[in-house]
C-alpha cells in the first residue's frame, strides 16, 4: 500500500488552491493511496527507453500568422464576471 | 416521425413536404416535455433557438438550398460553447454561464441547417463514466431508469436513445461517447483526434479530448460527422487531412477486410455474456465477408494507470481557469485573493473533479514529476507502438466497448477506482489518438450491449463503413427501450 500522509494532501491542496475539510483531506488520502497503488505499474512495466508522448499525432504546432482578428468583445466577454466595475474584474485587495 | 429511417429517412420527408423542419422540431421538443422529467438528460432546452433555426431550415428547403442535415433536430453536450445559451459543463462552477462565443462544431452543424434542441447533461467537465456526477443530477438510462446510461456524455446518448433528438454531439477523452452508446444500444464516434476542432470546447484534457457523434446507425453518425469535421485555424491541434465523403463510401463490401480480436480486451475484466454476445456480432461481420484474426494486444490495465496520471494532470493545468476572478462561480466575501480561490473552486466543484485535479497536483509536483507524469507518457508511447504494430497486420480491431452492461445508479459512485474501470477497453484509444465506433451488438439481460471497432489514424470511413455493413445485416440498432 502506498502510504500518503495528510501533509502531502493538505499540501497539494494548497498547489491546487482548493479548501479541503478534514474530511475530504482524510477521504482524498485514501484515494490517493489506492490510485498510487493502481499506477505503481507504470513502473513495475519495463519500458523500453522511448521518447514520451505528449501530442497523439506528435505534429508540431502550427504558427498562425501575427495579425489581429475579431473576438467576442470586451462587453460580451465582462458580461460573465462575478464582481466588475468599470469595465475591470474586481478582486479582494492585495496591497495594503 | 423520429423513425427507423434515421437522419436520411427524416431527409427525404422534409424535402418532400411530408412535416416541416418546425412540425420536426415540435415533436422533438413535445416528447422532451414529456419524458425529460424522468430521464435528466437535458440541462438546458433552447425551444426557442430551436423553432427560429427549424423556420429558417423550412425557407432553405423551400429555396432548394438544402443539405443533408437542414432542418434535422440534434442535441449538443454541454460542454460546447454555444453563443447566448448557458453552457455549464454539468458544474456548479458554470452554473449561470452564458456562452460569449461559438464552437466550431456546433457553428458548423448551424451553417449546416441543423436545428439546436438543448444542451445535454454530462459528468462535470466530462469526468465520468456514469453520468452521475452533474451537478443538474444524474441522468437515467431509457432502458432502465434505475440504472447509469453511461458517461460522461450521459444526457446526448440517452436523448437519442430514448427518441428525444435524432443525434447528439458529445465528446470522448477516455471513452465519453463509446461508453454510453454501448450502455444505451446507439451508435457512438469517436474520430480520431484532432479531426474535429476543439475551439469553444471545454477543456478536460487537451491532448485526449476529442468531439464526436451520438446517434441511431452509422450512417446518421456518418452525415453528421461530415459537417463538424476538418481543420480549423482557431485549434492549432486540429488536422489538415482532407475530409472525405464518409456517408458516400458506405455499402462497400467487407471483402478483403481483416479484423483483429486484442485478447487483452476479451480477458476475465469482461463479464462473460457481454463476451459471448459480442463475439456472435464479430460472427456477423465474418459473415459479411470479413476475415476476423487473433491478435496480441495487451496492456489495458497499464492504459487505464497511464490514463490516470495524465488526464488529470492536464485536468489541473486546464481547470486552474476556474478562479472566481473572470466568469463563473465565486464564493461570498473573500478575505483574500487565496481565499476567494480556495473557497471559489472547493465550492465550485465536485467530488470527482476536485479528486482529479489533486490527483493531477500531485503528479506533477515536485518529485513526482518523472515518476507519475513522466512514466504515464513513456508508457502512452508504448501503447501508441503497439496499436501501430497491430495495424500493419489489420485493417480495423473488435472488442466489446464496455465490460458490463448498464449499471444500477449508486453501485459504484462510492468507489472512484471501480468506476474508473468501466474504461479499461476505451482509454488506450484516446492514448493513441485513434478513431473508434461503438456500435450496438444485442441485449444481454434486457440491456444493450456494445461492439467497439478501432482503426489506425483518420480511418473513420473505413470504420463506419464496417459499422454500416453490419447494421444493414442485423437490427440490433433498430432496438428501442419501451
Amino acid at each position: 500500500m502506498h502510504h500518503i500522509d495528510k501533509e502531502t494532501v493538505a499540501h497539494t491542496a494548497r498547489l491546487a488552491r482548493i479548501a479541503l475539510s478534514e474530511d475530504e483531506t482524510e477521504k482524498q488520502r485514501e484515494h490517493f493511496s489506492r490510485l498510487l497503488e493502481m499506477v505503481s505499474q507504470l513502473h513495475e512495466a519495463e519500458l523500453p527507453d522511448l521518447p514520451p508522448m505528449h501530442h497523439p499525432l506528435d505534429l508540431l504546432q502550427p504558427l498562425r500568422s501575427d495579425e489581429a482578428r475579431p473576438a467576442a468583445g470586451t462587453d460580451a466577454l465582462m458580461a460573465g464576471a462575478p464582481a466588475e466595475s468599470d469595465g475591470l474584474f474586481l478582486v479582494p485587495k492585495v496591497i495594503e | 416521425m423520429i423513425g427507423d429511417g434515421g437522419i436520411r429517412a427524416l431527409r427525404e420527408a422534409l424535402d418532400q413536404g411530408e412535416f416541416s423542419s418546425v412540425e420536426l422540431t415540435e415533436t422533438c421538443l413535445a416528447r422532451i416535455a414529456e419524458h425529460d422529467a424522468e430521464l435528466n438528460a437535458f440541462i438546458t432546452v433552447t425551444a426557442e433557438r430551436a423553432l427560429e433555426a427549424a423556420r429558417a431550415a423550412d425557407q432553405r428547403i423551400a429555396g432548394g438550398d438544402a443539405g443533408p442535415l437542414t432542418g434535422i433536430p440534434l442535441a449538443h453536450k454541454d460542454i460546447f460553447c454555444t453563443r447566448g445559451d448557458l453552457t455549464t459543463c454539468g458544474s456548479r462552477m458554470l452554473e449561470g454561464f452564458v456562452a460569449p462565443y461559438e464552437s466550431t462544431a456546433t457553428a458548423r452543424l448551424a451553417a449546416a441547417g441543423a436545428v439546436p434542441l438543448g444542451k445535454t447533461n454530462m459528468d462535470e467537465f466530462a469526468m465520468g463514466s456514469s453520468g452521475e456526477n452533474s451537478y443538474f443530477g444524474p441522468t437515467r438510462n431509457p432502458w432502465d431508469p434505475k440504472r447509469v446510461p453511461g458517461g460522461s456524455s450521459s444526457g446526448s446518448a440517452a436523448a437519442v436513445a430514448a427518441g428525444l433528438a435524432p443525434a447528439a454531439t458529445g465528446t470522448d477523452t477516455g471513452g465519453s461517447i463509446r461508453q454510453p452508446a454501448a450502455l444505451c444500444g446507439i451508435t457512438g464516434l469517436k474520430p480520431t483526434y484532432g479531426r474535429v476542432s476543439r475551439f469553444g470546447m471545454i477543456a478536460y484534457a487537451s491532448s485526449l479530448d476529442q468531439a464526436g457523434v451520438l446517434a441511431r446507425s452509422a450512417e446518421d453518425c456518418a452525415l453528421v460527422l461530415q459537417a463538424m469535421a476538418g481543420a480549423d485555424a482557431r485549434d492549432s491541434t486540429c488536422a489538415h487531412e482532407p475530409v472525405p465523403d464518409y456517408a458516400g463510401e458506405l455499402g462497400g463490401s467487407l471483402e478483403g477486410l481483416t479484423i483483429g480480436l486484442p485478447a487483452g480486451y476479451w480477458g476475465d475484466h469482461v463479464d462473460a455474456d457481454v463476451a459471448d454476445q459480442v463475439c456472435a456480432a464479430c460472427d456477423e461481420l465474418e459473415r459479411a465477408g470479413a476475415r476476423l484474426v487473433d491478435v496480441s494486444l495487451a496492456r489495458c490495465n497499464e492504459a487505464i494507470a497511464a490514463y490516470y496520471v495524465l488526464a488529470p494532470a492536464e485536468a489541473s493545468s486546464n481547470l486552474s481557469r476556474y478562479d472566481g476572478v473572470r466568469y463563473g462561480h465565486r464564493c461570498n466575501a473573500p478575505r483574500s485573493l487565496q481565499d476567494l480561490y480556495e473557497r471559489t473552486r472547493a465550492e465550485g466543484f465536485g467530488p470527482e473533479v476536485k479528486r482529479r485535479i489533486l490527483t493531477g497536483t500531485y503528479a506533477l509536483s515536485t518529485g513526482y514529476y518523472d515518476q507519475y507524469y513522466g512514466a504515464a507518457q513513456k508508457m502512452r508511447r508504448v501503447i501508441a507502438d503497439d496499436f501501430a504494430g497491430v495495424f500493419e497486420q489489420v485493417d480495423l480491431l473488435a472488442a466489446p466497448t464496455a465490460p458490463n452492461v448498464a449499471f444500477r445508479i449508486g453501485e459504484k459512485s462510492a468507489d472512484p477506482i471501480a468506476m474508473y474501470h468501466s474504461d479499461i477497453n476505451t482509454v488506450a484509444v484516446n492514448l493513441a489518438g485513434l478513431p473508434a465506433i461503438s456500435l450496438p451488438a444485442g441485449m444481454v439481460r434486457e440491456l444493450p450491449v456494445g461492439l467497439q471497432l478501432i482503426g489506425p489514424h483518420f480511418s473513420e470511413a473505413r470504420l463506419l463503413c464496417a459499422a454500416h455493413s453490419l447494421q444493414q445485416r442485423t437490427d440490433w440498432h433498430r432496438s428501442e427501450p419501451r
